[in-house]
């Protein structure tokens, strides 16, 4: 059986990546996918973790955060077809409107 | 080493490299199509895991309808033109990169530090559809039902969202 650990690495370095590609893609869809890879890798966590302590919550939480992701793309996604109507761009740096 | 253990390497190095073409990739379509191999390939982790609900889930919910979600949002808004102008913020996203290997060094220290002391568990809870649901409509009942409403109103919001106002 591999050990409990060697998931969770996996799931630390898969949230790197993620954050990693929030902070450098300027594609508002593309910053989405890192969102969901950062998403993915915390279920991944919670079940390793889960496993760790001999307990199903951690499977039951990540059942939520599938729930919440879901919601959260199909709001965000409308969201930037909505932008992109009023702007015909597409860039999260160019959207600055509601700065004060 | 084992085939359990070379079949877990395996799939990490497969779920590393796929997110890595997501951030990677220029057109988006590309980084929408690793996304789907990054997300089976997880579920193929939590299968390996014994949570075999999940695995399913993640098939159904994430490799088939978010990813459908976001190569219909690439189609409609017309790819490839984007990234390729000048960059404004170039010093920030070279700063980015340092930044993100900080927080792994970080996240590497906190998991090396106690958090794995004690023997591992001898056998894997497994997390068929029984074990899932008799969780869920017991001790996360309440959460359980304001998901619904959460679904609900993620629904009415993306309707009047994505909806053209008609002058």
């Amino acid at each position: 059986m591999v050990p409990t650990s060697y998931y969770v690495g996996v799931s630390a370095v898969l949230f790197v990546i993620g954050a990693l590609g929030v902070l450098v893609r300027r594609n508002p869809l593309v910053i989405f996918m890192s969102i969901e890879i950062m998403l993915n890798a915390a279920n991944l966590a919670f079940v390793a973790f889960g496993q760790r302590h001999g307990s199903i919550d951690g499977q039951a939480l990540v059942f939520f955060v599938l729930c919440v992701a879901a919601a959260e793309v199909a709001v965000g996604l409308a969201i930037i077809v909505a932008i992109f109507r009023l702007r015909r761009r597409l860039s999260v740096d160019e959207l600055s409107l509601m700065r004060g | 080493m084992t085939a359990g253990l070379l079949t877990f390497w395996v799939l990490a190095a497969m779920a590393v490299a796929s997110a890595a073409g997501v951030v990677l990739k220029r057109n988006p379509i590309h980084s929408a199509l690793f996304l789907v191999v990054h997300l089976a390939t997880l579920a193929a982790l939590f299968l390996k895991m014994r949570a075999e609900f999940l695995a399913t889930v993640q098939v159904i919910v994430y490799a088939g309808a978010i990813a459908i979600l976001f190569v219909f949002a690439i189609m409609v808004l017309i790819p490839g033109r984007e990234e390729t102008g000048p960059d404004p913020l170039r010093a920030q996203r070279l700063l980015a990169v340092p930044v993100a290997g900080l927080l792994l060094v970080l996240l590497a220290v906190m998991l090396r530090s106690t958090l794995f002391a004690g023997p591992e568990p001898a056998a894997p809870v497994a997390g068929g559809v029984a074990t899932i649901g008799r969780v869920l409509f017991t001790d996360y009942l309440y959460p359980f039902e304001v998901t619904s409403v959460l679904l609900l109103v993620a629904l009415v919001g993306v309707m009047a969202l994505a909806k053209r106002r008609v002058a």
